[in-house]
């Protein structure tokens, strides 16, 4: 009977890499063929006489200890690279978190404040009480309000009132003026000043909030802004009239 | 992977990388430069070496890559050629089976003969039977096929065991 296995599979056997099934299969085999249990018996042979090629050199100490170090130098700054990284990414992380939170709290005043001018504008009814008259939007105000203010005179100027309404702000009630500047409206608020609403305000005077250009100041107790879509300049030169008018 | 564990896991396989170049070199000094060189190049590529793969064939590849590229490498490889032993026939061996059995098991004999063969041999041999490398992890290192390794690690042993069993024909074939 010629035996069907190739060398190659014996060897597969003794080296361990046939599959379970094809080892069971082989083995069963080799009990019945004299030629095959022959060659795997040579390929143990050769195996027990390799292995003492095993660890038949060994690296002295000294070497050992050599490599070790070449390796281990280059080692350590990575190694604290490793263990400072996390921690610096963390203090940046809450840093950023810190200063966004600031800077959202110093602005959300302002977006509100551009909130009420872009309402008043979208609203039917702009003004509740509507009047070019100085002398008649800022009695309209008194019971309303628990401060007063001084409107001031814009005759002479680009500016002209168009009349005025009642605002909240972070749960204050506050005055609106609406003034128009050729085309453009522009508010005027006023507010009781609060540490609360100083908190959530920028440090500049006059920003940007949402393409409105806001300016705003305190006066005695109370603060004012002024929030429009015309020019800073214009958006300035209204503020000035306003402080003047309330020194 | 982080080259902070690469001392961790290479450490390890220090002392059978170093039995591998003496091996392949046959000299001392020349394994301890080929180790120290496999070291210093796999901590450079570390960072590129992706985890769960395997680090052993890795590195046994990286040893035998810079052997080929040694002084000593290029010599042996000057000296084999696995085309022309391909071809050649085996000598029939002229010694009693009992003196073939105890020769094969002998280590002397057989130490005599592993280093007497061409260089890709002896390499897939000590790959194999020393290092105890699977077939895939052979072909990786070799960067061959799986059927190359099988069919070059027959050609090995037949080589080896002529040359165990018949030391005077080897002489003659040299």
């Amino acid at each position: 009977m010629t035996c069907q296995q190739d060398h190659l599979t014996l060897a597969a056997y003794m080296d361990g890499e046939l599959t379970p099934e094809r080892a069971a299969t082989l083995e069963r085999h080799l009990q019945g063929c004299a030629g095959c249990s022959a060659e795997i018996a040579g390929l143990a042979r050769m195996r027990r006489g390799l292995s003492a090629a095993k660890g038949r050199y060994a690296p002295s100490d000294e070497f050992r200890r050599k490599v070790q170090s070449q390796i281990a130098v280059k080692k350590a700054r990575p190694n604290v690279m490793r263990f400072w990284s996390p921690a610096i990414a963390l203090a940046a992380a809450i840093l950023l978190c810190v200063v966004w939170l600031r800077s959202s709290n110093r602005t959300d005043a302002l977006s509100e404040v551009a909130d009420l001018h872009v309402t008043a504008l979208a609203s039917a009814n702009p003004v509740d009480v509507v009047s070019t008259d100085r002398h008649t939007v800022k009695p309209w105000f008194q019971g309303k309000i628990p401060f007063s203010f001084n409107v001031p005179e814009f005759g002479g100027t680009e500016f002209s009132l168009l009349g005025g309404r009642l605002i909240y702000l972070h749960q204050q009630p506050g005055a609106q003026l609406i003034v128009a500047m050729r085309q453009h409206k522009i508010s005027v608020l006023i507010l009781q000043d609060s540490a609360q609403l100083a908190r959530s305000l920028p440090r500049s005077n006059a920003v940007q909030q949402l393409a409105f250009n806001i300016s705003t100041w305190p006066s005695h107790q109370l603060r004012f802004f002024v929030v429009g879509d015309a020019e800073p300049a214009e958006v300035e030169k209204l503020a000035e009239l306003m402080e003047r008018a309330n020194p | 992977m982080d080259p902070a564990f690469f001392e961790q896991m290479a450490m390890p396989l220090f002392d059978q990388l170093y039995n591998f170049a003496h091996w392949l070199t046959g000299d001392r000094s020349d394994a301890e430069d080929l180790v120290q060189e496999t070291f210093a190049k796999a901590l450079k590529g570390f960072r590129s070496f992706e985890d769960g793969t395997n680090l052993r064939a890795w590195m046994y590849r990286i040893l035998r890559n810079s052997y080929l590229t040694s002084k000593s490498g290029l010599a042996a490889q000057k000296t084999s050629s696995l085309e022309d032993d391909e071809e050649q026939g085996l000598t029939a061996n002229s010694m009693s089976p009992e003196a073939l059995l105890l020769r094969q098991e002998s280590y002397a004999s057989v130490a005599d003969a592993l280093e007497a063969l061409p260089a890709a041999y002896r390499e897939i041999i000590l790959l194999c039977e020393v290092e105890e490398l699977s077939y895939r992890e052979m072909a990786q290192i070799l960067s061959v096929p799986i059927g190359t390794v099988m069919s070059r690690l027959a050609r090995a042993r037949k080589l080896l065991r002529q040359a165990i069993t018949d030391p005077v024909a080897r002489e003659v074939e040299q």
